[in-house]
Formats: structure tokens, sequence, C-alpha cells
């Protein structure tokens, strides 16, 4: 496994772990208080920093257990990389139509936020997975 | 996406015609990770042209020793 589909997995694993834990908390609340009282935004910018670090260090971990493979990009490394970053942005596209339509809905702010976070987390998840497949069966 | 290319290649015989050259030594010569020379030769990447030229400068050969295409010749035939 390349550097870079190691980085990819580590990625979608964080992306996948915090985002989820992130959700558990907070719409766990949903239904006991009014939304306007969940108190998201903190766990929110929580969530997006833990998910860079732990990504960081995702990679790290990758670079100290195979030294000699550290940091090695090539052209193919880049050409999967742009797919799945193509395939990402369309899924993002497509995602953000949901906060669009809350906010047209005139929604709580809550719903909204959690709609751009939830938009940001299923793009992230779609193009890590295509750049998996792609490492794994081929661009 | 996973569909196989149409190009293949004589790496491995090469490799081997080569002292037994290993994919990590091709992969440091053509300055490329082990594995893509991994997918090359399992026919789940094409290179680029530049690329492909490095691959034969490494085995000092021309590129179509190292790649080939078939060609439409019999295609062209049938529908002429």
């Amino acid at each position: 496994m390349s550097f870079e589909e190691k980085g990819t997995w580590a990625y979608m694993i964080v992306v996948i772990v915090v985002s989820g834990i992130y959700f558990a908390s907070v719409l766990s609340q949903v239904g006991q208080v009014s939304v306007d009282e969940i108190k998201y935004i903190r766990p929110l910018i929580t969530a997006i920093i833990a998910t860079i670090v732990a990504t960081i260090a995702g990679y790290i971990v990758a670079a100290i257990s195979a030294p000699s493979e550290a940091d090695k990009k090539d052209e193919r490394d880049k050409d999967i990389h742009r797919f799945g970053e193509s395939v990402g942005f369309t899924a993002l596209g497509v995602m953000n139509l949901l906060p669009l339509g809350l906010a047209m809905a005139e929604v709580e702010q809550f719903w909204i936020a959690n709609a751009i976070f939830l938009a940001g987390i299923v793009a992230a998840t779609i193009s890590s997975i295509t750049k998996i497949v792609a490492y794994r069966r081929g661009l | 996406m996973g569909k196989p290319t149409k190009v293949t290649n004589a790496i491995r015989p090469l490799r081997f015609a080569n002292d037994e050259m290993t994919q990590a030594e091709l992969a440091d010569k053509v300055g490329v990770t082990r594995q893509t020379i991994i997918a090359i030769e399992q026919g789940r990447y094409s290179p680029s042209l530049e690329m492909a030229f490095r691959i034969a400068r490494a085995f000092g050969v021309p590129l179509d020793e190292v790649f080939r295409y078939p060609d439409n010749e019999e295609k062209r035939r049938t529908k002429s």
C-alpha cells in the first residue's frame, strides 16, 4: 500500500469516526431540548480541528511505519487524487442542496449548520472511497 | 474506473531479462512508487507517455518493446 493510499484510509476513518461521535453527541439532544438550546458550535469546531489533527497523526504513523515510502507521491497518486476530488466535488454540490433547501425553508440555524457539515462529511467519504477503489481496482 | 486498459506491457519479462530487476529497483529508476509499477504491470494503470518513455529507457529498449496497443487493422479490413 502506497503512502498516499494509507493517508487516504486514515482520512476516511478519521472523518467517519469523528463525525459519528459528533452527530451521536449532538443529535442525541434533539427531542430532549429545543434545538435553539443545543450547544453545537464548540463541538462542531472541535470535530473539524480533531479531524485535521487526527489525519495528520495518521500520516505521521504511516510515515513511521514505512520510512522509505514516506512522502513519496507520483503521477498515479496525483491522477487518483484528482479523480477522487472531482467525484467528491460533485457529491458536495448535490449534498449542498440540503442546507440550501433548509435555508429557504427558514429552519433553525442548527439544522442548516449541521446539514452543511453533513454535506462535507458525505463528500469527503465518497471522495476517499473513490480513491481507495481506484488504488485497488485501477483508474 | 476499474476498466482494464487495452495497453499491454512486457515489464515483467523485461525485468527478468535485466538481471531479475525487482519492482522496487525499477520504481527507483523510473522515479515512481513500487505500487505504481505493480499497477502498470497488472494493467490497472496506464502510465503517461513520459513515464512510459522512462520505463523503456530503464530497460534500454524502444517504447514499443515495452508497451503494445492492439491495432485496428483487422477491424478496418473487415469494414472495407
